[in-house]
């Protein structure tokens, strides 16, 4: 029997006050224990609907459970097991760091508890600077900060808002290896990101949202292969007139004026087939003055979603 | 009920007074005993006795008011309106709490605070005047529903504000002169009929009218009417607080 979804939403709409549509009919669930990338770019809707499941932002229509408990009627249940890490540096200023996270897992309810505080601590590498007020802190022990405030109340579902936006290189690999120990745990975890790299690094199942509509909600490994996409730009020195036949094995497009060729390959394939092709233009003697090569970028894909969906 | 959230909230906010005892604590202390040397020391001396108190010991229960009532708005406004600048507050959206648990422990702790700077404040007069409390049981009433409904004012201040220019001009316009026209100086008995009559649309007046009772058992309203007055406006801002958390009023968007 399939297990019941740890968060099950359906139909939700938000349209803010500005008038502006922030979420069109959004289904969606997500599954116990799994990690979620929702991609999109800026304004696409990813922070509203994070915000509506965590109770920031009020639903204009639609239902969400977490766990069974809905987020309006059964609020406490609900919001006890999840953590949020939003995307601002939103922090205190003036209080230490041991209070500040103290304080978060009273707010949930919770007795206190030193040595789960201290543990998480030291999993984010702020146990020397637990003393420190908050405002001593560089942005990045900030950002830890506020995931050892979302961590303290030992959360089940932790979302991840934006986690790895504006941090650097060691602190990014500190984070995906300390999202991969929750997962282990079995914690489920939902994160946004606008960075194809981090959700295939990290993500079981990736949901693209555009214009607040979900636009797909796919395996990683599956999306990554219908991604994976690379193209070889080939300008030409002398315009050809068609493909000579000799070239048919290869696949490849002819501009209209003649002047370049583009070859479509997966990268992530062991064989490009770049060589080959190589060879086979000098063989017939189609030469050429530069050449480059581009990814499909999250831009192309929503283009083509968008198109698609049309 | 969520008594560990209730718990946090307080103690966060008290720990803010503590930590900033010097701005919090000391400087309202300091500020009232300038009162009591100025008006009641140096001019008090040449006011006539007031239904047989002295001006500096009939100043007192006044200047206590003062201080709980501006004291306990500042508190309340601040410790919700922080959160909202700082952008802290989606934890406390966020978290399984309710609008009465989050109301208890900010109010409770902007209540405690300027019930313990009123307390001072009494402490502070003794130096200076002789006092007499004839009913100390109601004083301590009046003080604590005093603090309770005026940190519920200025929780709602704190929730309705956009800056902090909106923050101080509630109880600069509004608050302030309340309390100064309300009798904290003198009996509205000695005003002119008409203004008796203005004044009475004063709540400042019942409550230090009631509180004064309490120290004199002298009073310019009945200490009744000033008992349910207190009580009706403490209501009113209950109402008002539940209103502004069922429609998440500048909360939610």
């Amino acid at each position: 029997m399939q297990q019941q979804p740890i968060i099950s939403i359906s139909g939700l709409s938000k349209t803010y006050a500005s008038g502006f549509v922030a979420l069109r009919s959004v289904d969606l669930d997500i599954r116990r224990g799994e990690i979620l990338a929702l991609l999109g770019p800026n304004g696409a809707g990813k922070t509203t609907l994070i915000s509506i499941v965590t109770g920031i932002v009020n639903p204009t229509e639609g239902q969400v459970t977490v766990d069974g408990h809905d987020i309006v009627k059964d609020y406490r249940a609900a919001r006890s097991l999840i953590g949020l890490v939003p995307q601002e540096l939103t922090t205190d200023a003036f209080e230490t760091v041991w209070a500040t996270v103290t304080h978060s897992r009273g707010l949930f309810g919770l007795k206190p508890n030193p040595d789960h505080i201290e543990k998480v601590l030291r999993d984010l590498t702020l146990w020397d600077k637990k003393d420190n007020k908050i405002m001593e802190l560089s942005g990045g022990m900030k950002r830890r900060v506020m995931i050892a405030k979302a961590l303290s109340h030992e959360p089940r579902i932790l979302f991840l808002d934006e986690p790895t936006a504006g941090v650097d290189v060691e602190l990014r690999k500190e984070m995906w290896a300390l999202v991969r120990d929750l997962r282990a745990s079995g914690v489920t975890i939902i994160l946004t990101t606008h960075y194809i790299a981090e959700a295939e690094e990290m993500a079981d199942r990736i949901g693209i949202i555009h214009n607040g509509e979900l636009k797909l909600v796919e395996e990683k490994d599956e999306l990554m292969r219908k991604l994976g996409s690379k193209q070889l730009m080939l300008q030409l020195q002398e315009p050809i007139e068609a493909l000579p036949t000799d070239l048919n094995g290869h696949k490849l497009e002819l501009s209209g004026d003649g002047t370049a060729l583009t070859y479509t390959y997966d990268a992530q394939a062991g064989r490009t087939g770049i060589s080959a092709l190589l060879s086979d233009l000098s063989r017939v003697g189609i030469r050429f003055k530069d050449l480059q090569t581009r990814e499909s970028s999250l831009e192309d894909i929503f283009v083509n979603l968008v198109r698609d969906g049309q | 009920m969520n008594f560990e959230a209730v718990k946090a909230i307080y103690n966060f906010e008290m720990a803010r007074t503590f930590r900033t005892a010097m701005q919090s604590i000391v400087s309202p202390v300091i500020s009232t005993s300038l009162y009591f040397v100025v008006f009641g020391a140096a001019i008090g001396s040449r006011i006539t006795e007031i239904e047989g108190v002295s001006y500096g010991a009939f100043i007192v229960p006044g200047l206590i008011m003062l201080m709980v009532l501006t004291q306990s708005v500042s508190n309340g406004s601040f410790g919700i309106y922080f959160p909202k600048f700082l952008g802290t507050i989606y934890e406390l959206l966020s978290a399984p709490v309710s609008s009465f648990e989050i109301v208890i422990g900010y109010v409770g702790a902007a209540a405690t605070k300027s019930l313990i700077l009123g307390i001072l404040v009494l402490a502070t007069a003794g130096f200076f005047v002789p006092l007499r409390i004839d009913h100390p049981i109601w004083m301590l009433v009046f003080l604590v529903l005093t603090a309770i409904t005026f940190s519920l004012v200025g929780f709602i201040i704190g929730i309705w504000a956009k800056g902090m220019e909106q923050l101080q001009i509630v109880p600069l316009l509004i608050i302030t002169p309340l309390t100064f026209l309300g009798g904290t100086f003198y009996s509205i008995n000695v005003l002119p009929p008409v203004w008796q009559t203005i004044s009475l649309f004063n709540p400042v007046v019942y409550l230090i009218s009631g509180f004064r009772w309490s120290f004199y058992g002298i009073s310019d309203v009945n200490m009744g009417i000033s008992l349910a007055m207190t009580v009706a406006f403490l209501l009113i801002c209950l109402g008002i607080v539940s209103w502004i958390f069922r429609t998440g009023y500048r909360l939610k968007a």
